[in-house]
C-alpha cells in the first residue's frame, strides 16, 4: 500500500533493538551445522598428536575397512591442491609451503594429516582412531624467545634461525632526542597467545554438482567473497564456479579472518566423492587448530624530557608466528608499529620486528589486530614514564596528547589521524570515576593497609580498514539497493557481518535516507552468489566503509528517483524528503512507493534514465579511521590471596558518530570482556614439547558473565571527515583499551611493595608472588 | 568430541543394573562427568548402564538423626530442598557451590562421588561431616565411610560393578556452626581448593572441629590435626589460624599450570582460616 505520510523520525543515532537478536536468541538462525543435504557425508581430520615428526608412512586401511567409510584422503592426495594462502607480502618474507594436509611432516599439535569421509560423523570419527600412522617425533620449540636461540630445534629445517621476516620502521632523530633526554625508561612487555573462541568452531559444508561443473562452499567465514577467489586458486576451479556462502556466523573476532586448509579441503572432498560434506570442527580442533591472536615478546624504550615530553620511542618486537603464515599473520604485528606512538605527539620512533617460527598453531588477527598490543604497550611505558617522574598519570598524558586543532596529524609511523579530542573522553571518564575522590580514598586505603589501584588508558586506534593501498586484498566495500516494485528495500553489501549488528544500524541509515520503515529494509550479505563482490567484515570496518558504500548507492537512487519524481508531478524542481517526492512550486508529492511502482511498471521513462530502482557503489576510502577513548579501572587485590577484584570500570568511547547507542554499548561490552580475558584470565599455554595445555574450556579460561564488572560506559562523539556519515568504527574498542588500563590499575594497587610492570595474564598465583616478594 | 558406538541400557531395578554392570559397562548418573569423558574418549565403555528408571535412588529422607540421600538426587535438588538446608546446611552449600545451573540440575551426588574428581567439592564437606556412604554390589551391600571412601584421584572403595545407593550424614545438631570455602579454578570452576568445616562450641570452648579438604592433593581427606589444634581452644583469631597452618602437612600438594603445589598449599591454608572463622561466628 502506498504510503502518503512523511517520515519524520530520525533513526541514526536512536537506541534500536537488533533486528537480527530474535532469530539468534529463539535458535531459528542458520549456521553452516544446520545445513542438511541429501546423501551428505561427514569429514573427521586426523590431526598430528606431536609438534614435530615426521610422517613415516600411513596405513589407513583399518579406517576404510568400516562400513560406511566412504574415503581416507592424506597428503599424497592432495598435493596438488594449492597452498594455503598467505595474503600479507614483507620484504624477505619466508612463506613455507603449507598444503591443506601434512606431507612427510607435521609442525603443530594438531596439524591436519588425514581426512576420513564417511555416512556419519561417528562413524567417521571411529574410522581416524584406526588410522596407522608411524611417527617419528621431532624435537620441537614452542617459545618464540627459545625458537631464536642458538641450537633452538629447527621448525622448518631449511631456515634453522627459526625467522620468518625482519621488518625495520623508523622516522625522526631517534638516536638524538634518546642521547639528549632527561629521563629513558626500559620495559619488557609481553603480550600472551590468546585463543579467540569463537561461540561457533568453524564448519565447512561443500556441494560439487557435476554437471553444472560448479562447487559451493558453506564456511563460517567473516571473508566469503576473498576466501571464494583464494579457494578457486587453490583447487584450479573457474571463480565463478565457486559460489561461497557464509551463512549466520557465530563470532569470529578475526579467527574467521582467514582461508583455511580444510575449506579447500572440503571442496576437494566433494569434487573427488561427488558427495556434499559436511565437517564441523570441534571445541577442542578449534583451540588446537584455529588460528590464535596476540603471541608478543616487546621491548620497549621511551625518552623523555623533564617536564614529561615525550620524545622518542624505540620498539622491538618479536612476533610468535607459529609454524606457518595464515592469510594476514606478518601483517599483525606492523599495524602495531603504525599505531606505537598511541595518541601521543611523538615525532621519532624506531621499530624492528623479528617474526618467529614455532611449533605452534599460526598466530593471526585476533580482535583488535595488533592494536592492542600497541596499546598495550605505549600505555603501560606512559606509565611506567609517569612513575619514574612522579607524576600524575593523567597528566602526563593530558600533556602528551596530540591537540585538536593539530589534526589531520601526520604520525612518525605514516599515518594521517583523521580527527580526534582526546582529553575529552580522559577527562569525562576522570569525571564520571571521580579521580580525585578516588585518589583520596586510595591514600587512605593504603594506610590501613589495603591495596587499591586506579589505572587507565587512552587509547587510539586505526579503523576502517582501509584504503586499497594499505590492504593486501582491496580496502573498499561494496553495497548494491534495490527499491523493489513494492518499495520495500533489500541491501546487498559486500562485507559480511557475524554478530557485529550492521543489518540493523545499515537499516537505520538507508531508512533515514530513503524516508521509508525500518521494518521494510533487509540487509542481505555472505553469499558470493546473491551479493556483488565486497571484501568482508574486520578490522571496524563494516559501517565506515560498507556502510558508506551503502550511503553512496543510496544517494545515486535519490537522484533517480528525483528523476521519476519529477516526471510523476510533471514538476522541474522537486525535494526528496521523508519517503516522498515533492513538487517546490505546487507542494504536490508522491511517494517512494509510488516512484518505484512505476519505475518497474515503465509506462513511461523520465529522460536519459532506465526501468528499475537498482544502484550498485564500490566505495574506496580516502582513508582509515582513528577512534579513541579513555578507560578507568580501579581494583583491589586480595593479599592473602592475590586474588584482583575489578570494582569500578569507567570506559569513554570515542568512534565518530553513533548510529545505534545499544549497539555500541554491546559492541563495548564484548570488547571489554574480551580485554578483561587477557588481561587477568587468558593464556594459550604450549609446554616445552609444543603440546597445548589449555585446549579446553576446562583449562582455558575466558570470563564467564559472572566474572564481569559493571561496565560504566558512555561515549563522546568526534566526527570522522573520511566518511559523510562521520562514524569511525567500534568493534575492537573495547578490547583495545582495557587491558592497560587493568593492568595500569593493579600495578598501581601493588606500587608500594616497588612493583613496577606486570605481564599479562595477571592470575592470582602471579600476583600473590608479587605480593610476597615484592618488585617485579 | 565425538564418543564411540556403545550400547545403552536403562534398568528398572538395581538388581537388574548391577547385572547389566558387568566388564567394560559404565554406570550414567547425570552424565556431566561420564559424558564429556566419552566425548574426549578418555573413556570408552562399551554399554552404558543409565540409573534414571532404578527405584529408590531418588529419595530424601531423615531416620534415626541421620539424613539419607539417594545417590540419583542431583546437586540442584539438595540445595533447594528445606529438608537438606535444614539438616546438613554444609552438604547443601557444597552442592551449591557445582558448577552451573545445567550442571547441577542433572549432575547428581552418586555421580560425583563415585567420579572422586579430586577438586569435586562433595568430598570435601562429606569428610567433614563423616558421612557414611552406603554401596550395592551383586553379592549384597555394605557400608563405608568417607575416609575409606574416597580412595585416591578418581579412585575410590567401588569395586567393579559396584554402585553408591545413598549416602548418610548426621542432621546438624543446634549450635553447629558449618561453612564451605572454595577458591574456584576459574576455568573450570572446580576447586582449586574447597574447605569445609564444622564447629561447635561449649562453655566459651571449641567442642568439636572437623575439617574437609578437597583440591589440595590426590585425595579429599580430613584435616585432623587442625581438627585437634582447634579443639579446647576459645576459638580466637590466633587459634583458628595456628590450626589452620597445619592443613597441608604431609599432604603432597597438587601441582598444574593453575597452580604450584606451595599456592595451592597456602591457598588451603587461607581458605582453612575463612571457613573455620565463619563457622565459628555461627556455632552458638
Ligand atoms: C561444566 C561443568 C562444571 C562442573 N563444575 C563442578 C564443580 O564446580 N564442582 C564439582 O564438584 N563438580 C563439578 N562438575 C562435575 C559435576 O558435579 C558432575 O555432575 C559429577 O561430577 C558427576 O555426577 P553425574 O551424576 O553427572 O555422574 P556421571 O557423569 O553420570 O557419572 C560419573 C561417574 O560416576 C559413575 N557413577 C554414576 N553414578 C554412580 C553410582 N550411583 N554408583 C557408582 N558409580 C556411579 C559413572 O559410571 C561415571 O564413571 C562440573 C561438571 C561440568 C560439566
Amino acid at each position: 500500500m502506498a504510503s502518503t505520510v512523511t517520515k519524520t523520525e530520525v533513526l541514526f543515532g536512536k537506541k534500536m533493538k537488533r533486528k537480527e537478536d530474535p532469530r539468534l536468541i529463539t535458535g531459528t538462525a542458520t549456521y553452516v551445522d544446520d545445513i542438511q543435504m541429501p546423501g551428505m557425508h561427514h569429514a573427521v581430520i586426523l590431526r598430528s598428536p606431536y609438534a614435530a615428526a615426521r610422517i613415516k608412512g600411513i596405513d589407513a586401511r583399518g579406517a576404510l575397512e568400516l562400513p560406511g567409510v566412504a574415503a581416507v584422503f592424506t597428503g599424497a592426495d592432495v598435493k596438488d591442491v594449492g597452498p594455503v594462502p598467505c595474503g600479507a607480502s614483507l620484504p624477505g618474507l619466508r612463506v613455507p609451503h603449507h598444503h591443506v594436509l601434512a606431507q612427510d611432516r607435521t609442525y603443530f599439535v594438531g596439524h591436519p594429516v588425514a581426512v576420513v569421509v564417511a555416512t556419519d560423523r561417528y562413524i567417521a570419527r571411529d574410522a581416524v582412531d584406526r588410522i596407522e600412522v608411524d611417527w617419528e617425533p621431532l624435537e620441537a620449540v614452542a617459545e618464540p624467545e627459545k625458537a631464536l636461540e642458538a641450537g633452538a630445534p629447527a621448525v622448518h629445517p631449511q631456515w634453522p634461525d627459526n625467522k620468518a621476516f625482519d621488518y625495520h620502521q623508523e622516522h625522526g632523530e631517534v638516536d638524538k632526542v634518546f642521547a639528549e633526554a632527561d629521563v629513558v625508561v626500559k620495559q619488557r612487555i609481553t603480550s600472551q597467545r590468546l585463543i579467540p573462541c569463537a561461540m561457533e568452531t568453524r564448519g565447512v559444508v561443500a556441494e560439487w554438482k557435476s554437471g553444472e561443473k560448479s562447487l559451493t562452499i558453506y564456511t563460517s567465514t567473516q571473508i566469503p567473497h576473498l576466501m571464494r577467489s583464494l579457494v578457486a586458486g587453490m583447487l584450479g576451479i573457474p571463480e565463478n564456479r565457486l559460489r561461497a556462502v557464509a551463512p549466520e556466523v557465530g563470532g569470529g573476532f578475526g579467527s574467521k579472518l582467514n582461508v583455511y586448509a580444510e575449506e579447500a579441503l572440503m571442496g576437494f572432498v566433494a569434487m573427488k566423492t561427488g558427495k556434499p560434506v559436511k565437517w564441523i570442527e570441534s571445541r577442542r580442533e578449534n583451540m588446537l587448530a584455529t588460528t590464535h591472536g596476540r603471541g608478543h615478546v616487546d621491548y620497549y624504550e621511551i625518552a623523555a624530557k623533564k617536564d614529561g615530553t615525550i620524545v622518542g620511542i624505540k620498539l622491538k618486537l618479536i612476533q610468535d608466528v607459529g609454524s606457518y603464515h595464515q592469510l594476514l599473520t606478518p601483517a599483525i604485528p606492523t599495524l602495531s608499529v603504525l599505531m606505537m606512538p598511541g595518541v601521543y605527539r611523538c615525532q621519532n620512533i624506531r621499530a624492528d620486528i623479528v617474526g618467529v617460527f614455532t611449533n605452534c598453531v599460526p598466530t593471526d588477527a585476533y580482535r583488535g589486530a595488533g592494536r592492542p598490543e600497541a596499546m598495550h604497550g605505549i600505555e603501560r611505558m606512559v606509565d611506567i614514564l609517569a612513575a619514574e617522574m612522579k607524576m600524575d598519570p593523567a597528566e602526563l598524558r593530558l600533556k602528551n596528547f596530540i591537540q585538536p586543532e593539530e589534526f589531520p596529524y601526520a604520525t612518525a609511523t605514516g599515518l594521517t589521524y583523521d580527527s580526534g579530542d582526546y582529553a575529552k573522553p580522559l577527562k569525562k571518564a576522570l569525571g564520571i570515576a571521580g579521580y580525585a575522590a578516588l585518589r583520596e580514598e586510595q591514600r587512605a586505603a593504603r594506610s590501613a593497609g589495603r591495596l587499591m589501584g586506579i589505572g587507565l588508558s587512552t587509547y587510539g586506534e586505526i579503523c576502517a580498514i582501509g584504503p586499497s593501498p594499505a590492504t593486501p586484498a582491496g580496502g573498499w566495500e561494496s553495497a548494491t539497493v534495490r527499491i523493489e516494485p513494492s518499495g520495500k528495500v533489500t541491501v546487498h553489501t559486500g562485507c559480511s557481518p557475524h554478530g557485529q549488528g550492521e543489518e540493523t544500524t545499515f537499516a537505520q541509515i538507508a531508512a533515514d535516507e530513503l524516508g521509508v520503515d525500518f521494518d521494510d529494509i533487509i540487509v542481505l550479505h555472505g553469499d558470493t552468489a546473491i551479493v556483488q563482490y565486497g571484501i568482508g567484515t574486520f578490522g571496524s570496518r563494516g559501517t565506515a566503509i560498507g556502510g558508506t558504500a551503502m550511503y553512496f548507492a543510496i544517494q545515486e537512487l535519490k537522484a533517480k528517483i528525483k528523476r521519476f519524481g519529477a516526471m510523476m508531478l510533471d514538476c522541474d524542481d522537486v525535494t526528496f524528503s521523508g519517503g516522498r517526492c515533492v513538487c517546490d512550486k505546487t507542494g504536490k508529492s508522491v511517494s517512494i512507493q509510488e516512484i518505484a511502482a512505476a519505475s518497474y511498471r515503465a509506462m513511461k521513462l523520465p529522460p536519459k534514465t532506465e526501468p528499475g530502482l537498482v544502484a550498485t557503489y564500490f566505495w574506496e576510502p580516502p582513508n582509515f579511521t582513528f577512534p579513541f577513548g579513555a578507560h578507568v579501572v580501579v581494583t583491589e587485590v586480595d593479599k592473602e590471596t592475590g586474588d584482583i577484584e575489578v570494582k569500578r570500570y569507567v570506559a569513554v568511547d570515542d568512534c565518530g558518530k553513533i548510529i545505534n547507542p545499544l549497539v555500541v554499548a554491546g559492541q563495548i561490552h564484548g570488547g571489554v570482556a574480551q580485554g578483561l580475558g587477557q588481561a587477568l584470565y587468558e593464556e594459550a599455554v604450549y609446554d616445552d614439547s609444543g603440546q597445548l595445555m589449555t585446549g579446553e574450556f576446562m583449562d582455558y579460561c575466558v570470563p564467564k558473565s559472572t566474572m564481569m564488572p559493571w561496565i560504566e560506559d558512555s561515549n563522546t562523539e568526534t566526527a570522522t571527515p573520511v566518511n559523510p556519515l562521520g562514524v569511525k568504527g567500534v568493534g575492537e574498542a573495547g578490547t583495545i583499551g582495557c587491558s592497560p588500563a587493568v593492568v595500569n590499575s593493579v600495578v598501581d594497587a601493588l606500587s608500594p611493595l616497588g612493583v613496577r610492570h606486570i605481564d599479562m595474564p595477571m592470575n592470582r598465583e602471579k600476583i600473590w608472588k608479587l605480593v610476597q616478594g615484592g618488585a617485579a | 568430541m565425538i564418543a564411540q558406538n556403545f550400547e545403552y541400557e536403562t534398568p528398572s531395578t538395581l538388581e537388574e543394573a548391577l547385572e547389566l554392570l558387568a566388564d567394560g559397562a559404565k554406570a550414567l548418573a547425570g552424565g556431566m562427568s561420564l559424558i564429556p569423558l566419552m566425548k574426549l574418549r578418555l573413556a570408552v565403555p562399551e554399554r552404558v548402564v543409565d540409573l534414571r528408571r532404578v527405584p529408590g535412588l531418588n529419595s530424601i529422607r531423615v531416620a534415626e538423626g541421620q539424613l539419607h540421600i539417594g545417590a540419583m538426587v542431583t546437586h540442584y535438588e539438595l540445595e533447594s530442598t528445606p529438608l537438606v538446608r535444614r539438616s546438613s546446611p554444609l552438604l547443601a552449600a557444597a552442592a551449591a557451590s557445582i558448577g552451573d545451573v545445567q550442571v547441577r540440575n542433572l549432575g547428581t551426588l552418586g555421580g560425583s562421588i563415585a567420579h572422586a574428581d579430586p577438586a569435586a567439592d562433595y568430598p570435601a564437606a562429606l569428610q567433614a561431616l563423616e558421612a557414611v556412604i552406603r554401596i550395592a554390589g551383586k553379592g549384597g551391600e555394605r557400608a563405608v565411610s568417607a575416609a575409606e571412601f574416597f580412595v585416591d584421584t578418581f579412585t575410590t572403595a567401588l569395586e567393579p560393578g559396584e554402585l553408591v545407593v545413598e549416602v548418610s550424614v548426621p542432621v546438624e545438631a543446634a549450635g553447629t556452626g558449618v561453612r564451605y570455602e572454595k577458591c574456584e579454578q576459574l576455568a573450570s570452576g572446580f576447586a582449586l581448593v574447597g574447605v569445609a568445616a564444622r564447629v561447635a562450641k561449649k562453655g566459651g570452648k571449641v567442642s568439636m572441629a572437623r575439617v574437609g579438604v578437597t583440591g589440595l592433593a590426590g585425595s579429599s581427606y580430613r584435616a585432623k590435626n587442625v581438627e585437634a589444634l582447634l579443639e579446647g581452644t576459645t576459638g580466637s583469631a590466633q587459634d583458628v589460624t595456628r590450626a589452620a597452618a597445619a592443613v597441608a602437612e604431609g599432604k603432597e600438594a597438587n601441582s598444574d599450570i593453575h597452580a604450584s603445589a606451595d599456592y595451592r598449599a597456602h591457598l588451603a591454608r587461607v581458605y582453612t582460616a575463612r571457613a573455620l572463622r565463619a563457622a565459628l561466628g555461627t556455632a552458638g
